[in-house]
Order: structure tokens, then sequence, then C-alpha cells
């Protein structure tokens, strides 16, 4: 059993986490203790033994805290040649003065808005990690789109870590869309110290009838990240979500992305890319909920492994009885390089209505000894030819970035990782 | 719709056909589970001590453990100690041919549609009839005999070949690998037992009979397959029960062990009483099936019909130790008014260059869920393994549900795992089709549920195919989605 006693971690967190939300925080407190820290028995972390991997490493549980980031640190990590708006985060803290002035969109710090519906998309009964976060996160952003704004420049969520080790950041993230609006959230983390901590972050999104959102996210916070990170969305009427995970590294780094359908005629889009090496450890856990008839969702995750690195794929439909006229799609895609390398996937259907066409397709390979001789014959050097197959293979994931810039970072990281730039 | 409704009310008004009861005179165990009772059961049976200091060893591991709960089933708890653990037709003297067995019990076979002694002059196949906890009656064994196959009672191999009972009881399912599995290893009354010696090829079909007639019993059976180097046999089982208010129990264990290129095949045509319409009674139906394939080349092959029980809890599995092994599974699960079914395999990949390949069928009507629980596992050194898998579920109704929880697990790199799942209901598109070529929507189902479930039906051999046909038309004959 755990050595990490809930209650303990609890009270000091909760004693310099910030001010307001008092009820929040107990609501997030309560479904703490009753879920506790994951056990290897849960199903939920049966592959990701993260309880185990937090007893190692965080042993005093405290808040990292806010720090300084200056403009040239930031200038550094905004991607070349990006058009878009920044903001700025330190551990979670939002810093207005190093971020732009988004034309029409109200971005505030979350201690300001002290009615916001924090834990109504991401309950905090649902995942232990995420009660967590609402029982104490710290700082905290409220971004607010309005009604009908289409915004063409998308939004950069440039997130600093800096913490000693066995110290916790638990940012949390508040996003609401207005009716028919339009937007595209870029989340990028950069890590500026080497010690193990710990990051477990949430973001909620409320989108609106007929809004359009995209919401990117680059996980490349070096080979000590732990991380939960936590996304949850409603999708409404005629609305449109789409989502793009890259994860490259990490010593456990854990994705949940949930979206419930709320509205029809809507669409529920999840890309995801791990591209591990080393001992990295990602786990993607997604959830698409169907309540409503005339749906859509789509998910492709696709995996590549190298050394001994560890890949999770856990993809669940939930189809509920109302939902007739239900289409979902999934598709799980990994390659392993080496013999250590392990994939662990469970593509999961549950359905409840009849009139629905729902499928899920899975599988895990090497690369194609055909295709490589195909190249190799054509005079291509057999590690290039490696590379430019596996280039083709990512990039199918990549190709859903709608943000050039963004695209063309990604791209480079990722080409250069499987060795195919030339 | 109307007439959807009404073809519907057809469907779920269908009687279990099997659902009689007859009254013979029995044998019974008391009531509860002890220590006792295990004593009580092995001295019934006239077991050695070493079986009866095993079943003892089983019941305390039993008792130690956790009933399951991680299966997407619900039920009232069961309640053990309430049940009969041992009933068995009373007769003077063990019968030495069927001329000698009691009318009785060979008109409850006839009824249900196996005359043993038809069987026995025409089919070619040999039958081990199963009734409550003992075996009544085995067919054709002098004809095997004489090849040097064993095939009999459970209990007349404990007295008879103690030697392979004693190496190979246990070796494939522990007794501690579950909780029904440990139980049934505790208080198991019988069940048959297969021996095919090296290099024979069984020559005609094997099958085993099972029947629950007696109220309040539970029915444990074991059976063990047994085929040494390059052997073949087929192996077949079925099974019914009366219709009963409350629910019965049958927590049965099956263990095959396959040698060096040898090929077993075993099917299932599962037809215990799957409750009334209400969703009252019905059988509980928690089994534990595994086979090994122990040496290289050798396979085995799992076909299942599964269109009885209230609650199904059963995962067929094949440990792939041999290099080159084989291991197959096919299955077509439907479920009817309340049942659930949580059925699937594991394919374990141990040795070099293993094949599996799973084909699951999930049919679900009325208010009933379905589920496929799977699990294919590539172990460390098991370098170019295989595995394609498919499950495709078919919705009838609104009410009904569908689920697949596939487990992929893969360590070594050089494995190519495919796995697909599909849900969706008969098409509108294709029944239309039908009726404008003049088929009425009653059989234009039928047509395309057998056409859905060809795949695996085309694996059963011949005498099941046409009673798995059979009891799908009977099932489902009809029911527009």
């Amino acid at each position: 059993m755990s050595t990490l006693i809930k209650q303990d971690i609890l009270v000091e967190l909760l004693g310099n986490a910030g001010n307001g939300f008092e009820q929040v925080r107990t609501a997030g407190k309560e479904a703490f203790q009753t879920q506790g820290f994951p056990t290897n028995k849960s199903e939920e972390y049966k592959f990701t033994a993260i309880t185990k991997k937090l007893e190692q490493n965080i042993q005093n549980f405290a808040q990292a805290g806010d720090f300084e980031v200056t403009a040239e640190q930031v200038k550094a990590n905004v991607f070349e040649g990006y058009l878009g708006d920044v903001l700025v985060f330190a551990n979670g803290h939002f810093h207005p003065a190093l971020s732009s002035t988004i034309e029409g969109v109200e971005v505030a710090l979350l201690s300001e808005k002290a009615d916001t519906a924090l834990g109504s998309i991401a309950k905090p009964e649902k995942d232990p990690f995420c009660a967590l976060n609402q029982s104490a996160f710290e700082g905290g952003v409220y971004i607010s789109v309005p009604k009908k704004a289409q915004l063409q420049k998308p939004i950069l969520l440039l997130n600093f870590f800096k913490a000693n080790a066995g110290q916790v950041i638990q940012p949390r993230v508040w996003i609401q869309t207005g009716d028919f609006a339009e937007v595209t959230f870029i989340n990028h983390s950069i890590n500026l110290s080497e010690a193990p901590y710990f990051v477990n972050k949430v973001v909620e999104i409320k989108g609106g009838l007929n809004t359009q959102i995209r919401y990117y996210k680059l996980q490349d916070e070096g080979k000590n990240a732990i991380e939960v990170s936590t996304v949850e969305t409603d999708i409404q009427q005629d609305g449109r979500f789409s989502s793009v995970t890259v994860s490259l590294s990490g010593e456990l780094v854990r994705n949940n992305l949930n979206l419930s359908i709320l509205g029809s005629n809507s669409e529920g889009n999840m890309y995801g890319l791990y591209l591990l090496n080393g001992k990295s450890h990602v786990d993607n856990h997604t959830n698409v909920d169907h309540t409503v008839p005339h749906a859509e969702s789509n998910e492709l995750y696709k995996g590549i492994l190298a050394d001994s690195s560890r890949g999770v794929f856990n993809g669940k439909i939930f189809v509920r009885q109302d939902a007739q006229k239900t289409n979902a799609f999934q598709q799980n895609n990994n390659i392993l390089l080496s013999d250590d390398a392990v994939v662990n996937t469970k593509p999961q259907l549950e359905i409840w209505a009849d009139d629905v066409k729902c499928s899920h397709g899975c599988t895990t390979g090497q690369l194609d000894e055909e295709a490589l001789f195909y190249l190799q014959a054509r005079g291509i050097a057999k590690d290039q030819a490696k590379g430019l197959l596996l280039y083709a293979f990512a990039g199918e994931v990549l190709e859903h970035i709608t943000d050039e810039s963004f695209r063309e970072y990604c791209t480079e990281l990722v080409q250069k990782r499987l060795g195919s730039k030339f | 719709m109307s007439k959807d409704n009404q073809i519907l009310e057809e469907l779920t008004s269908k009687e279990y056909e099997h659902g009689w009861s007859v009254n013979y005179e029995a044998d019974e165990a008391p009531v509860g589970l002890t220590e006792d009772t295990i004593r009580w059961i092995s001295t019934k049976k006239e077991e050695p001590q070493w079986l009866l200091d095993w079943r003892l060893k089983a019941f305390k591991t039993w008792e130690a453990m956790y009933e399951p709960k991680w299966a997407n089933v619900h039920y009232p708890k069961i309640d053990l100690q309430s049940l009969k653990y041992y009933s068995a037709p009373k007769q003077a003297s063990k019968p030495k041919n069927l001329d000698e067995v009691d009318p009785e019990l060979l008109d409850i076979y006839k009824r249900l549609g196996i005359n043993l002694n038809e069987q026995k002059r025409l089919q070619g196949i040999a039958v081990d009839a199963v009734l409550d906890s003992v075996s009544v009656a085995t067919t054709f064994k002098g004809t095997l005999s004489k090849l040097g196959i064993v095939f009999c009672s459970f209990s007349e191999a404990v007295k008879e070949h103690p030697e392979l009972v004693k190496k190979y009881l246990g070796s494939v399912v522990p007794m501690t690998d579950n909780y029904y599995a440990a139980l049934n290893s505790a208080v198991f009354s019988d069940g048959s037992f297969c021996y095919i010696p090296k290099g024979v090829r069984c020559p005609m079909e094997l099958s085993t009979y099972f029947r629950i007639n007696a109220a309040n019993t539970g029915q444990f059976e074991r059976t063990l397959i047994v085929a040494e180097d390059e052997s073949y046999v087929s192996y077949l089982e079925g099974c019914t029960a009366p219709q009963r208010d409350e629910n019965q129990l049958h927590a049965a264990v099956v263990e095959i062990y396959a040698g060096a290129h040898a090929e077993v095949k075993y099917s299932t045509v599962q037809n215990w009483f799957p409750g009334d319409k209400e969703g009252k009674g019905g059988i509980y139906n928690f089994v534990t099936k595994r086979g090994i394939c122990a040496g290289d080349f050798s396979k085995i092959s799992w076909t299942q019909v599964e269109t009885g029980s209230a609650v199904t809890w059963k995962y067929p599995s094949c440990i792939l130790k041999g290099d080159n092994s084989i291991g197959e599974f096919y299955s077509v699960a439907v479920t009817n008014n309340y049942q659930q079914a949580d059925t699937g395999t594991k394919m374990i990949h141990i040795g070099k260059n293993t094949k599996s390949r799973i084909v699951s069928k999930g049919i679900s009507a009325g208010k009933s869920q379905n589920s496929y629980r799977g699990q294919v596992q590539v172990m460390k050194r098991a370098t170019n393994a295989r595995n394609f898998s498919q499950c495709d579920s078919l919705l009838m109704g609104d009410r009904c549900g569908a689920h697949t929880f596939p487990y992929i697990d893969i360590n070594n790199p050089t494995a190519k795992v495919e796995h697909e799942a599909t849900t969706s209901k008969i098409g509108e598109d294709q029944l239309f089709y039908c009726n404008q070529r003049g088929i009425a929507t009653e059989d234009a189902v039928a047509l395309i549920v057998n056409g859905y479930a060809k795949e695996v039906l085309n694996q059963l051999p011949m005498e099941f195919a046409v009673e798995a046909q059979k009891l799908l038309a009977l099932t489902l004959e009809g029911s527009v989605g």
C-alpha cells in the first residue's frame, strides 16, 4: 500500500495554495480523499505505476511557487515565424506583463474570477489527479473568447517550469468560448530545471454552440518530467473540437483527454503522436462520451518506441443509449524499434445504442521490410530510408496541425529524432 | 415499426425448448460447502488419498480468495453455502454398456435430441453424457481403446489411469488460477477425460454432453484433454439445463495439453437455460478454459457458439509455449432478453514464430449486454509472433449493449499484431435489398445473421454446425433492429 498518506500531502499543499475557491477546493479535497492515489490494481492506471514513481521522486510534496521569467526567455522559446499571441506562465502563475493583449479576448487571473465554475467540466470525482489539482491548484488563468469571435491567430500558452527536486506544480486553465467562436490554442512547456518534479495540470474547456476549438500540445520537458495532464472539454451543438498531442520525452507522462459530446451534429477529433526513447513512459488515455444522437468522433494515435521506452494507449468510446446515429472511429498504430520497448494498448468500445457505426483498429509491428528494401534499392542508405519511413508514419498525425509555424517546429523535432532530416 | 415490434415480441417470447426436468431418484450431497462436503464427495467417488489432498488444498486456497468483480456483468451475490455440490442419478451398479444404462436416463438424452443408442450405431461420434454431477454413459469405448485412446468419465480415469491424471491435472489451470477454478478444483464431481497417444489421429469426433437436472445444484465438471506428440483430436461439448426460477451455478474447468505437432480442436455449443424474458432464473456460467501448446508446431483451436446462460464469464485461452505453435479462437456469442455475456480469449505468445487468430462475433438483442474481453500478450522472447484479432458486434434493439475490452501487450519488436473491431446494426439497405428480391424481412435477418456468423460456424464440425445454425435461427429469427 502507498506510503504517501493522502491526508498529510493535502494539508501541506493547501497550506500554501492560492486564495479563493474555498468550496471548489473543498470539493476537490473530498473527491481526492475518497479516491486516494491509484494503486497498481486500479484499471485506469494499470500500466502506469505513477504512485510508485511519486513515492520515489516526490518526497516533500510542496508547491514550487511563482518565479521570474525574462522577456529573453520568452523570445527564445517562441517558434520561429510564429505570428500569433503568447500567454506566459511560470509554474502555473500567469504573467500578464510578458503576455500579449489579445483583442476581444478576456484573459485574467483565476483568482479574480471567483465565480468560475471550476470542476464542472473536469469533474474531480472521475480522476484522483484531477481532484488533487482542484484541491490545491496554484495561480491559474481564465480565458474567455466572446461570441462570434473568429480568431485567425493562434494563442500560445507558454509554460515555464522551474522547481527543486520533489516539488509539485499544479497549473489550472479555464477556457470558455461563446457561440460561433473559433480559436486555436498551442500549449508548450519549457523545463528550466533538471531536478525531478511533478506537474499535475488541468485544462477545462467550455464550448459553445457551433464553436470551433483546436488544442495542440507539445510535450518535451526532458527525461525527468513526471507529469499528469488532463484536458477536458464539452462539445455543444454543431461544435467542432480538434486536438493534437505530441509527446517526445518524459520520465512518466500521463495524458488524459476527455470529450463529452453534449450537442448533436458535432464532431470531436483527437490525434496523438508519441515518439519515445531512453526510459520514457507515455500513457495516453482518451475518453469520448457520446450522449446525444448524430455526432461523430475520430481518433488516431501513433507511437514509435525506441530503447526501453514504454507506450500506453487506452482509448474509450462510450456511446450512451440516446446517442443513436453515432459514428465513432478509433485507431492506434505502434512501431517498436528495439527489443526492450513495450506497448500496452487497449482500444475500448462501450456501446449502449443500436443504430451506430463504431469501429476501432490497432496494430503493432515493425517497419515494412519490403518498403525498406525498395528505398535501399534506389540508393537510399538504410538509416535514411528507415527515417524516411518513420517520418511518413508520424506525418499522418502532424498534418492535422493547422498552424504552420508550430507544425514546422514539431516536424523539425520529429525529423531530428528520427534521423530523417537530410 | 409495428411489424418490428411484433417480430421482436415473437422473438422475446420464444420459450427455451430444453426447459423441462425429469424426476429421477438422485443421490445428493448435503447442502453447503465445508471440508466435510469435499470428503463426502471424495468418499462417494472412491477416490485415492492424493486426489482428496489435492481437493482440500484447493479448498484452502479458495477460502482465501475473493469473487472477481472486474467483469462487465451484474448479478446478485451467489450464496455458495446454499448449494448442493453433488447430485447423481441412483443406479444399482455401474453399467458396462449402454444396454444396462437406466432407460429413464437415456430417455433424457433422447429428448435432448441426443440418442446415445442411435449415435452408437450411426453417426460415428463417441459421446460421454454427463448428468448433473456424474457421467452417465460413454459410447464407442471399445473402438477407441483399440487405438490406445482413452475416452471416459473423469472418475473412471482417476481409477484406471491415475498416473495420467496425476501428471496433467492442474498443469494448465492451476488451482490457484482464479476464484471459480479453485472452487472447481475443490468440489469437481465428474467430467470427461481424453488421452490421445503419440502419433494417433482420433478417427471420430469425441463429444461430451452436459445436463443439469437437479434443482439448487451447482455443476462443477472438469475436462482434461491430453494430446501427445503428433496426435489429433476434435472434441465437442454441448450443454442444456431445465427451466427453473432460481439461478444455478456452473463452474467448469477445461484443460488441454498439446504436445509437439499435436492438434486439438475444441468446439462448444453452449445452450444453458438463459432465464425467462423477465430475466428470472438461468444459469451462471463461470468457466475457466485453457489450453497449452506445449510442444513445437502444436495447435489448439477453440470454437464456441454461446447462446445460453443468464451470465457468462468465459475466456478460452491458449498458451503458445512451443515454437511455431498456433492458437485459434472463433466465437459467436448471442445474448437476448436480460442475458449478460463477458467472453473472449487470451493468447499468450511465449515461443518463437507463434501465431494466433481471434474471430469474435457478438450479437446482442433485447436488453442484453454482450462484452468481448481479450488479451494478446507477446512475451519478450517470442520473436516473430503474429496475431490477428477481429471482433464484431451486431446490435438489435435499442436497449442492448455491446462492449469491447481488448488488451494488447507487446514486449517484442518483431511482433505483428492487428486488432480491429466494429459495431453496427443490420443495415436498412441490406434488408431493403433482400425485401426487394422477395425475401421476407424475417428470412433476410436470418440470412444476414448467418452470413455474419459464417466465418465462425464454418469452423464447427458438421454435426455441430447444423445444431448451431438452428440455434441461431431460433434465437434471432426475424429480430429487426
